[in-house]
Order: structure tokens, then sequence, then C-alpha cells
């Protein structure tokens, strides 16, 4: 890496460096161990380890979870963020910051608080059950759990923007004619698009990889309600190393494509706003 | 004319008041249920059989070598992490260099991964069948199922959290009062020890919070290299699990909620320090 202009400011080289070795010696030479391992399959090894019927049932619920749970957050994570901005209620303050609460809380402590929650016996699960819904132990209890891994993402990124607009617009619109339902759906929206979008696929992403608050409310069951990373794991347990590798890589990689989705709509959002 | 404009106004830029107090409401339902209840859950399980048993599951040795457990995991990760965060920062946000918005992916790159693919990375490279595991064993170094591998899986999960606070803190601050100083006669140290430090403790302060909170609850990535081995490699969210999973449902919340605790001393202290730092941008400008 090339300094490209010259700076008074010394510890360039060591701070860099001290960077880059870091760097390589906790997250890439670990990291490149998975996509060594698969390289002891054959590709047909490799293409029966992760196409069989039991994983692909995994990708569906994983996806299929982490896609819904992410956009119940969107909705309700727009909402949140609405009211904490624009209205001021008793304890405000408070709520905004238990928003958090997800980011703080131990995942697995989350898992078995929202399986006692929504179990049969449990606070909301005893009223749902007279009326055949069954949220633990069940693809829905996943969803419970995502919703709950997700929140802060949306709220925290499309708060700061919707702060930031000027109320000069809104008034602008009013004064052209607009109802206030035209001004928020053509006016506010199109500015929060891109930071609602970067909050949903930040708690898409979380969703896919997520483990501590499922593996207690989602029941295990194989085909129905065993996501990705718990199939990793049983590999693991049976030493089948060069399976879960496949598995891992292709999961690694639907993360890093969202990834570089996400820095897109980060780029997008702050040269919009910059 | 003005009074009719004054009522007017402030209605035109928000809702109907039967509006504002519908969505409050659900938005409040909805945090109660989803945030609220989970949280007094712990409490009011761990407490079901009385204070007597909630103690007797917390200094029962087993929980009690897990709380040590957890905290040294974090007494050695977090600083860890605080160095390596200073350091990117200071190279990121100090100096002009090809590669730069790479580097920052790349420190970005633990969040995108799972965390159970986060332990599995290291039971590939330190496992009895993984890549340097075979030479460890013949030297009798024990990394997988054992201490250093919990530690190591939880620097790898916590690694963004302070980098990430400090990079764009120290960008918007800018080399100004740096330069200053070098050319008054400071040197590199001493430079980043009066005015580099001063000037971000409190976004370094921040960043040590989440990593923090994170280090001591990890779950996923632990789990895979700890090998669950009672008293000498579980932490404490390890041990909640154990004891749920034996249907010891008033020790395993009581431990719960001593991580339920952490994670509120956590958001206060959070809560402080963002009050802080917007205090101290308000005096800035």
């Amino acid at each position: 890496m090339l300094l490209k202009t010259h700076s008074v400011i010394p510890g360039f080289h060591l701070a860099l460096g001290f960077t880059l070795l870091y760097l390589c010696l906790i997250v890439l030479i670990p990291l490149s161990t998975v996509f060594l391992k698969t390289t002891t399959l054959t590709w047909e090894q490799f293409w029966l380890a992760v196409s069989a019927p039991r994983v692909l049932a995994s990708y569906r619920l994983t996806f299929g979870t982490a896609l819904l749970a992410a956009l119940i957050n969107a909705f309700f994570g727009l909402l949140v963020a609405w009211v904490l901005v624009r209205y001021s209620f008793l304890g405000k303050r408070f709520i905004d910051a238990m928003i958090d609460l997800p980011f703080a809380l131990p995942t697995a402590v989350a898992g078995i608080a929202l399986t006692a929650i929504y179990a049969n016996n449990g606070w909301i699960g005893r009223y749902l059950e007279p009326w055949g819904i069954k949220v633990a132990f069940t693809p829905l209890g996943i969803i419970v759990a995502l919703t709950f891994i997700g929140l802060p993402f949306v709220v925290r990124t499309v708060q700061p923007v919707l702060q930031d607009l000027e109320v000069e617009v809104e008034e602008a619109a009013v004064s052209l004619g607009a109802t206030r339902w035209q001004t928020f759906y053509l006016i506010i929206l199109p500015n929060l698009w891109p930071a609602l979008l970067t909050g949903f696929a930040l708690a898409f992403a979380r969703g896919l990889g997520e483990y501590g608050s499922i593996v207690f409310i989602a029941g295990n069951m194989p085909m129905v309600s065993e996501i990705v990373p718990l199939i990793i794991i049983t590999k693991l347990e049976q030493y089948d190393y060069e399976g879960a590798a496949a598995i891992a890589v292709v999961m690694l990689i639907a993360s890093f494509i969202l990834l570089l989705i996400i820095n897109l709509l980060q780029w997008w959002s702050s040269r919009r706003y910059h | 004319m003005t009074n009719a404009l004054n009522l007017y106004l402030p209605q035109a830029t928000t809702e109907p008041r039967w509006v504002r107090y519908l969505l409050i409401s659900f938005t409040l339902i909805f945090l109660t249920l989803f945030l609220l209840l989970p949280l007094i859950a712990i409490f009011v399980q761990a407490l079901q059989e009385g204070l007597t048993a909630y103690w007797t599951a917390l200094v029962e040795p087993d929980a009690l070598a897990a709380i040590k457990l957890t905290l040294l995991t974090a007494i050695i990760a977090v600083p860890l992490n605080l160095v390596f965060g200073i350091a990117a920062a200071w190279a990121i946000a100090k100096f002009d260099f090809t590669g730069k918005s790479i580097l920052i992916t790349l420190i970005d790159l633990p969040f995108a991964v799972s965390p159970v693919i986060a332990g599995f990375i290291f039971v590939l490279l330190f496992g009895l069948h993984g890549v340097i595991g075979p030479w460890l064993n013949a030297q009798d170094i024990k990394i997988i199922f054992a201490v250093p591998g919990i530690i190591l899986a939880t620097i790898f999960v916590t690694f963004p959290f302070v980098a990430r606070e400090l990079i764009p803190l120290l960008q918007a601050q800018g080399n100004e009062e740096e330069e200053a100083a070098l050319v008054l006669g400071a040197n590199g140290w001493q430079t980043f020890w009066y005015i580099t430090l001063p000037n971000m403790k409190w976004g370094l302060l921040y960043g040590v919070i989440l990593c923090n909170a994170r280090a001591m609850g990890e779950f996923g990535a632990v789990s895979v290299v700890s090998g669950h081995i009672r008293g000498l490699t579980n932490t404490m969210p390890l041990h909640v699990e154990i004891l749920y999973n034996e249907y010891n449902f008033v020790a395993a919340f009581a431990v719960a909620s001593l991580l339920a605790v952490l994670a509120l001393v956590t958001l206060v202290l959070k809560t402080l320090v963002e009050w802080r730092v917007h205090q101290q941008m308000q005096d800035q400008t």
C-alpha cells in the first residue's frame, strides 16, 4: 500500500503494518482455511454436500425467515424511528435507549427468554394456543427471534436521516397543496429509501448467520426448522469437516455479496446527502 | 392573518392528533411485546423459586468458573481489539493511501460472518484434523476445546467494534491539531498522547463498551470451539445453555439474569457516553 500524499504526521508504517498483520492473523488467514478445505473436495462431492435435500430445506428456511423478519423490521423500524424523531411523549428517552437491547443482550439469553414467552404455557404463547398458532418450536419462532435480533438495525439507520430532513421541504409541499399523506409518500419516503434499504439489508445479513437466539426457539427439526448454521454444527460433530466447509463457503459467499450491496447502498445514501 | 398562519403551520408538518396517538401506541405495544417482555421474563423466571434458589445457582462452582472464564476472555480480547482499533484508525484517518476503502471493508468482514463459521474456521486451523493441529498436538498445545480457542473466537467476532467507532471520528476531526503539535516540536507519541487520545476518548469508550458486551455474551462462535467441558471451558452463555438443556430453568435464567444486567449496564453507559459526545460536539460549534 502506497502513501498518496506526503504527511508530517508520523507512524504510518507502524500503524498500517500492525493493522495488516493483526487483520491477517485474526481474520484473513483463519477465513481462508474454509476455502482451502473445500479444495480437497471434487466438484461432484462439493455439489452433493451443498445440495442435499436436508441442506436445501435449511437454505429455504434460513433465507425465508431472515427475509420475512427483515421485512417486519423494515416496517416497524420505520415506525419506531418516525415516532422517536417526530413526536414527544412520556418515556421517549427510555424507549430510545432500549432500542439497542438486542445488540447488548447475549443471543442465548434472548433465545431462552423468547422461548419462555412463546411456549404453550408462556405469557404470550398461552393466548395464541387456543387459536391454533404455535410459535415456539416452529419456523414462526425463528421469525420472532430474528425480528428481535434485527430491530435496532433499521431504527438506527433511518433515525439519523429522518432527523436531518429539512422541514422546509415539507412546508413547501404543503403550501403547494399536498396532503399530509402525499407529503410523506412523495417527499419524505423517497429520501428515506437508501437508509431503509441499508437497515433492511443489515438486518437480513445478520439473520442469515444468527444462531444463538434461534437454536432454543426453533425446535431444530430436520427439513422443518433446522437452520444452516445448525447443519454446519451437526456436520462438525460428525467430523464431516469437508461437508461443513462446503456449506460454510456457500453461506460466506452469500454474506459477502450482501456486504458488497450494503457498501454500495451506504455509498449511494452518502452521495445523496453530502 | 398571522394568527391564522400560526394555527395552520404546525399542523402542516405533523399529523392529526389521533394519527399521532395511534402511531405512538402502536410503537409502544410493539416494543413492549418484543423488547420489554423478554427482559422482564428473564428476571421473573430466575426468581420464581425465591432468592435462595437464585443465589445457589450463582455461587455453585461451575457457575463461578463460567463467570471467571467470561471475565478472563473479555480482559484479553477487548484490550487487543482496542490496540488494533487505535492503530487502524490512525492509519486510515490520518493518511491517504491506495487500497484504503478495501481495508475498511475487510475490517468489517467479521460482522458479515456467521458466529458458527467464525468458530469453525479456528477448528479448521487448530483442531486435531486442522492445518497446524497435528503439529500443536505433538507439542502438547491445546487450542480447540480449550481456553485459547474461546479467546481467539471471541477476538474474531469482536474484531471491528473499536475500529469502526474510531475511524469516522478521527476522519471527522482532521489533522490540523496534530500538525500544529508537531510543528511546535512535539514528537509522535506526545502528539498521540496529548492531542489525539483526549480528542477520541469518548468514541474509544463507546467502542470498548460495545466490544465488551459482545465479548462477554458471544455464544455461537464460542460454542463451536469450547467442547462444553463443565468448570473448564464453559463461558456464561454456554453455562446457560447447558443448564437450560438439563431443564434446570431457574438456574439457567439466574445466570442469564446476570448477563441481562450486564446488557442493561451497557445500555446505560452507552447512553451516557452518547450524551457526552453530543455535548462535546455542541461545545465545539
